[in-house]
């Protein structure tokens, strides 16, 4: 860095900043940004170019891992390949139809719950808070959990995949909408209670509506959780139904693939997508959730 | 007094509280008891009855040795994640935290791990981290010769090579916590300390990381709690091996469940809902009381 840039620098008048940090010349500007530069490239860029090239060559090339390029990119190829083999689709659908109805419900019934527990500030209620909120930390019993669902008749189905979803996921919904609901002011309620509104209607017209930000932060986390979960699904599926995570887990451990890098890294690239779509467009507001919700 | 207890019967129907009590009781309470019952029986795939046998699984599994090994391995991970989740998210979030484009660009890109499923994160270090992989490979071609790291078939160090990796994936979200911790910080507080002469390093140990505390307790928390339950990760990249080096409790559970060896998996789900209520608990009690005292 010569002199005559740094004392350029020190000549500029300094403008009011409403950062925390002390406006630094500009070369520790460029020295920070290519910081994170480097970093981002070996933490970040270094796997996912693996996956894409790899997930972009031919099986003969795919054997070696290595970081270069596929001779002929055959992407779009191998992505046919894993829709059409890996019977893709219908592990699609599986995945749909157990994540919407669990978050779902779980966000339903949870919030129902939250405000009446948020409400009613007796001992009993406060005993079912910590009871409601318990499974935010204690791990669930899978394996009796997948005894019970074959007792009821439930197992391998998605309606009891659904219901195990619920009964884990309810208490970080508990956990998340008590929290909130006990800053809004009861007194809000009172106006439509004078007009004689029952309760059903002050929640689901007033309540459920005021909920939105924190629910919008719940509903994100449960669809991260559930549509990655493989453990769960594991137990409680046994194979006699597909989710995608469970999908990739199956053809990755059944020798079908094994060593086909090139078509694990199609299948990882293509599973990630829907979320990866759902993020790019709502990122801001995801972000945001995510940061309002945790830190009180 | 009385009226004001129907007034709250009326306007907060308990009523409200059956449906989400109704799938916990089911789904989360029964099983959880099911499993201190079962933990006890010589439930199997083999035989077709279940019969009580006090505590020969435990004693099982304690003389080959399994018991303690998979404990200390589940701490271990458990420790090692913690450790590396927030060390890598504060570090992202101090180096990210002003605004400019590039910052926003690298915040929402650490993010992407956080959304990929474990089990892809997984077998996409598998393919970097194994022998002759992608890092192999890169190194032979900087240094000139053959070179095998090894990293994942290491008896030693391959749990803490899957615990950074699981780092890795979660720093994205540890980082927000922090992010959104250091925005909350008034900066009339900066400021006076600033002026009292605090320089760069004082002002981030002294106030911004006591101020943190919030942020810290839900980051080690989670971390906490996600790695004790922690199963995709560990299953993609090792299995558990080399030799169980890396066999964490749920992986044990899938293992001896697969194995048709019922209760003996019971019986470490048993293991790993007490090994958490005896760590998170006190854990997350410890941080809170922390919280309250900074403020």
């Amino acid at each position: 860095m010569s002199s005559t840039s740094f004392s350029a620098q020190n000549s500029e008048p300094k403008k009011p900043k409403a950062s925390t940090k002390p406006a630094g010349p500009k070369w520790h500007r460029v020295g920070h940004d290519l910081l994170v530069i480097a970093i981002m490239l070996v933490l970040l860029a270094v796997p996912f170019w693996l996956l894409i090239v790899t997930a972009g060559k031919t099986q003969a090339e795919a054997l070696e891992l290595n970081m270069s390029l596929p001779h002929k990119w055959m992407l779009f190829q191998n992505f046919a390949t894993v829709i059409h083999d890996g019977r893709m689709i219908p592990a699609f659908f599986g995945s749909v139809i157990i994540t919407l109805p669990a978050v779902l419900i779980a966000i339903l019934f949870g919030s129902m719950a939250s405000w009446i527990l948020a409400r009613r500030a007796t001992k009993p209620v406060a005993f079912l808070y910590a009871l409601g909120i318990s499974g935010l930390i204690l791990p669930p019993a899978v394996v009796t959990v997948m005894m019970l669902l074959k007792m009821i008749g439930l197992s391998g189905t998605a309606v009891g995949m659904i219901c195990v979803y619920v009964g884990i996921y309810l208490s970080t919904v508990i956990f998340f909408v008590t929290g909130f609901i006990r800053t809004i002011p009861p007194s809000l309620e009172e106006s439509m209670r004078v007009d004689g509104a029952k309760p059903a209607r002050i929640f689901f017209s007033l309540i459920l509506p005021l909920l939105s930000p924190t629910i919008a932060t719940a509903t994100i986390l449960l669809i991260l959780y559930i549509w990655n979960d493989v453990f769960y699904a594991l137990f409680i599926l046994s194979g006699k139904m597909d989710t995608l995570p469970l999908n990739l887990y199956n053809v990755a451990s059944a020798g079908l693939y094994l060593n086909n890098w090139h078509l694990i890294f199609a299948y990882i690239i293509l599973m990630s997508l829907p979320l990866l779509i759902i993020f790019a467009l709502a990122q801001r507001k995801i972000i945001s959730g995510i940061t309002g919700g945790a830190v009180k | 007094m009385g009226s004001r207890k129907t007034l709250m019967k009326q306007n907060y129907p308990l009523s409200f509280l059956i449906p989400a009590g109704v799938m916990l009781a089911i789904f989360f309470i029964v099983p959880t008891v099911m499993n201190f019952i079962y933990a006890f029986t010589d439930w199997s795939a083999f035989k077709n009855t279940i019969n009580f046998n006090g505590v020969d699984n435990f004693v099982t599994l304690f003389k080959d040795g399994t018991l303690m090994r998979d404990i200390r391995i589940t701490l271990i991970y458990a420790v090692c994640i913690a450790i590396f989740q927030n060390v890598f998210g504060l570090l992202l979030a101090v180096l990210l935290e002003e605004d400019t484009r590039l910052n926003r660009f690298a915040r929402v890109m650490f993010f992407i791990p956080v959304i990929m499923s474990a089990l892809a994160v997984g077998y996409i270090w598998q393919a970097v981290l194994k022998t002759d992989g992608a890092l192999d490979q890169m190194l032979s071609l900087i240094l000139g010769h053959h070179v095998t790291t090894g990293l994942l078939g290491n008896t030693t160090w391959t749990i803490v090579v899957v615990s950074a990796i699981q780092g890795w994936k979660w720093m994205g979200l540890a980082m927000l916590i922090f992010l959104a911790g250091l925005k909350t910080i008034d900066s009339d507080v900066i400021e006076a300390a600033r002026i009292d002469g605090a320089n760069g390093s004082q002002l981030f140990w002294k106030i911004k990381f006591p101020l943190l505390a919030p942020a810290f307790t839900f980051n080690v928390a989670t971390s906490l709690l996600g790695s004790l339950n922690g199963f995709d990760m560990v299953q993609a990249m090792t299995k558990g091996g080399p030799g169980g080096s890396t066999e964490i409790l749920n992986i044990f559970v899938w293992r001896t469940f697969g194995q048709g060896l019922y209760s003996q998996s019971t019986t470490m789900s048993m293991i790993l809902f007490i090994l958490v209520a005896i760590i998170a608990l006190p854990v997350i009690y410890l941080l809170r009381r922390r919280e309250r005292n900074v403020f």
